[in-house]
């Protein structure tokens, strides 16, 4: 069982609420890091310092917060409305247990039995606002005592291992944090390497904003986690990874077009060292890369993923070996960077 | 019998409608210490047999009481096997439903499938702006739904067969005010009523012969009721499952308040003399109980144990239950150890005259 992705995966860290998963890794990189700090916005920000053989500044982005909900009202009967913080669809949300608050109080989001949905309402998708946490109050003065609007809530999901199959909530991006946290317990590089475990990607790239400006790296990775819709469908959907397929390398989102140098020698890398990889399919989505590459003068950056299936929902799957390639590849691309290969001729 | 444990245990072995030894051996394991006999029938019913404990020499056979509660639970079935690309790849598994299933309640959940091993696995699909344009705006359906087990095309064809179950799985968690959330509690929460019954009958003495069963495939056409109250020729019965508990969804007509005690089935599926038999054990344990009235079927065993034979003088006992057949379903603990005191009562208060005075009741002007 990997411990680390358990327990990242476990802890709730809902964009704008992450602190839980800062204490979490403060704890698993102590004694590893030569430095870290909290800014303003929760941030963790922790350097390793290098050997002293480049000068180069390199930052490694991967961001803490998941999606999630957030209470909004307290009803009546004890009930709890919310919304969703980052996208979750509707569709994911009837039948699932939550954890709510920083106490992880148990609460399930149910509906109409069955038995009682006329014909049209069992092919209608019930809205996120009719929905309803119950945590077993039987009135709202019951339920004030333990809850507050504006508290946050996670699927209570137990991560789970099946031979090279994982699953777990919350993959984006703890998989990307349990990779930096791995290159932060290895050897040092020969620079000095910048962790930014970073806040609130999934409400608009928004940690990385500021972690980009605070540490003026000359170049930065950003280790994600990115959906793969390797599923049968009669329509062609051109899946853009697939798991057990090795690392993503990103080249172009909807946002980015990562930085063509860095990409070839992310891919070259992965050649030489024979490690496992696939090219991420250009077009939707968008990463913290998309922030960074625009912060102060401008920053070459690239995006490493691993493949999920069924992200920003209750339960999604990894690939293991997917997984621990992409600490591979990551690894060996940022000992081999070397500031040359930005000069532009 | 610590009765919330006995209900994690009961709601956290799958036990599908049709594929219910699993849960039959968990029912035996919290019944068998109350009992006299135990045994599973032709069509997997789990009948237990408490004989009368009282020390009046009557003759045998004594008037025997069916108690029955459904243990299988709503569920899915394996109908295909597909991957991605054709013939490579992960096998995935397409399923329909076993029982009443709200197929909005499916993506994401985690589930068992139970092939030539136990496999775990969780429902997905792609995301919806993947689908055809006609499904946007429209809940998954069972074309779209997957049941993905993180195995290559060929374990999978090793692994499961077109048939194969898949259950549900939930832990039971644990909410405020005594509620327990999960699955199956519809109906394990009348199951594990049952136990606390029995165990109430080791401490009173009963005239009648208690004859309790788990009932098979309630979900699907209430085989166990038909097939048990046929074989045990039962001379009264009562039916206890889950009833409407008042909460989001569910706020007008005929709902209860969780924790505020067992509803009683009156309607046709219920003979009158029975009801008032339960109110009037209800009353003596100054219990708390509300009228639960249908206008047709009862929806429960109760439909099928009236009409065995030449007929069977019937009761129902109803535990309200929020989320009905969904995958967090939430009962008041409290509300299972009522209901299971109330037929406890019942029993021990049915004497030789009982079913004569409830016969006359019919022809009372």
């Amino acid at each position: 069982m990997n411990e680390i992705l358990q327990q990242l995966t476990e802890a709730s860290g809902v964009a704008g609420d992450e602190k839980e998963v800062r204490l979490l890794i403060r704890d698993l990189i102590e004694g590893h890091v030569d430095e870290w700090q909290v800014d303003t916005m929760g941030n963790l920000l922790a350097v390793k310092r290098g050997s002293g053989a480049s000068e180069m500044r390199v930052l490694v982005d991967a961001h803490m917060d998941e999606v999630g909900l957030i209470v909004t009202e307290i009803d009546s009967d004890g009930t709890l409305k919310f919304l969703p913080v980052g996208g979750i669809s509707p569709r994911t949300l009837l039948g699932k247990v939550v954890k709510v608050g920083r106490k992880g109080l148990t609460g399930v989001i149910g509906a109409r039995p069955i038995h009682l949905l006329k014909a049209s309402q069992r092919d209608s998708i019930v809205k996120t606002e009719s929905m309803r946490i119950d945590i077993g109050a039987k009135k709202k003065e019951d339920a004030t005592k333990k809850v507050k609007v504006g508290d946050k809530a996670t699927f209570a999901t137990r991560y789970e291992e099946n031979g090279a199959t994982a699953m777990g909530k919350a993959f984006d991006d703890r998989a990307g944090c349990a990779v930096l946290i791995e290159l932060l317990r290895g050897e040092p590089y020969p620079f000095d390497l910048h962790a930014a475990f970073t806040v609130q990607e999934e409400v608009g790239l928004r940690g990385a904003t500021v972690a980009a400006y605070a540490t003026k790296p000359d170049v930065a990775l950003v280790l994600e986690c990115t959906p793969a819709y390797d599923l049968p469908n009669e329509r062609d959907v051109s899946p853009n990874v697939m798991l057990g397929q090795g690392p993503a390398v990103y080249v172009m989102d909807r946002v980015t077009i990562q930085d063509p140098r860095l990409v070839r020698h992310i891919m070259r890398t992965a050649e030489k060292n024979e490690i496992p990889f696939q090219i991420r399919q250009p077009g939707g989505g968008g990463t913290n890369t998309a922030v960074i590459q625009r912060a102060t003068t401008g920053i070459p950056a690239a995006t490493i993923a691993t493949p999920a299936r069924y992200v920003h929902a209750p339960t999604g799957m990894i690939n293991l070996d997917d997984f621990n390639n992409v600490i591979r590849l990551a690894d060996a691309t940022l000992r081999t960077l070397d500031a040359s290969l930005f000069e532009r001729t | 019998m610590e009765l919330q444990r006995t209900l994690q245990k009961l709601i956290e072995t799958a036990g599908p409608s049709g594929l219910e030894t699993a849960i039959a051996e968990a029912v035996t394991t919290i019944w068998e210490p109350f009992v006299d006999t135990i045994e599973r029938d032709r069509v997997g019913n789990l009948v237990a047999v408490k004989r009368a404990t009282d020390s009046v020499e009557s003759e045998r056979p004594r008037p025997r009481l069916l108690l029955a509660a459904h243990m299988d639970e709503i569920a899915l079935m394996v109908k295909e096997i597909v991957s991605y690309p054709k013939d490579e790849g992960y096998g995935f598994l397409r399923v329909t439903n076993v029982g009443g299933v709200d197929v909005r309640h499916l993506y994401g959940q985690r589930v068992t499938v139970h092939g030539a091993d136990e496999l775990p696995g969780i429902i997905g699909a792609l995301p919806v702006r993947m689908m055809p344009d006609e499904r946007r705006g429209k809940p998954y359906n069972y074309d779209e739904l997957l049941v993905d087990v993180g195995l290559p095309l060929d374990e999978v064809r090793t692994l499961v067969s077109v048939g194969d179950f898949v259950s549900f799985h939930q832990p039971l968690r644990e909410l405020l005010n005594e509620r327990v959330a999960g699955k199956a509690l519809d109906n394990r929460a009348s199951v594990a009523a049952v136990a606390v019954c029995l165990e109430y009958l080791a401490g009173r003495q009963h005239s009648w012969d208690v004859v309790a069963v788990a009932t098979a495939q309630e979900e699907t056409r209430l085989l166990g009721a038909f097939t048990s109250a046929h074989a045990q020729r039962p001379d009264a019965a009562i039916a206890i499952d889950v009833t409407f508990g008042k909460g989001p969804g569910a706020k007008e007509g005929n709902v209860f308040e969780l924790g505020d005690g067992p509803a009683l089935g009156l309607g046709p599926n219920v003979h009158p003399g029975i009801f008032k038999a339960l109110k009037k054990a209800a009353d003596a344990l100054e219990m708390k109980v509300h009228t639960d009235p249908h206008s047709r079927a009862s929806g429960t065993d109760a439909y099928g144990l009236q009409i065995a034979r030449a007929g069977v003088p019937t009761g129902l006992i109803g535990i309200p239950l929020r989320y009905m057949h969904t995958m967090v379903e939430t009962v008041s603990v409290d509300d299972i150890q009522r209901a299971g005191r109330l037929m406890g009562e019942f029993v021990a208060r049915l004497d030789a005259d009982f079913l004569e005075e409830i016969a006359k009741e019919m022809m009372e002007a």
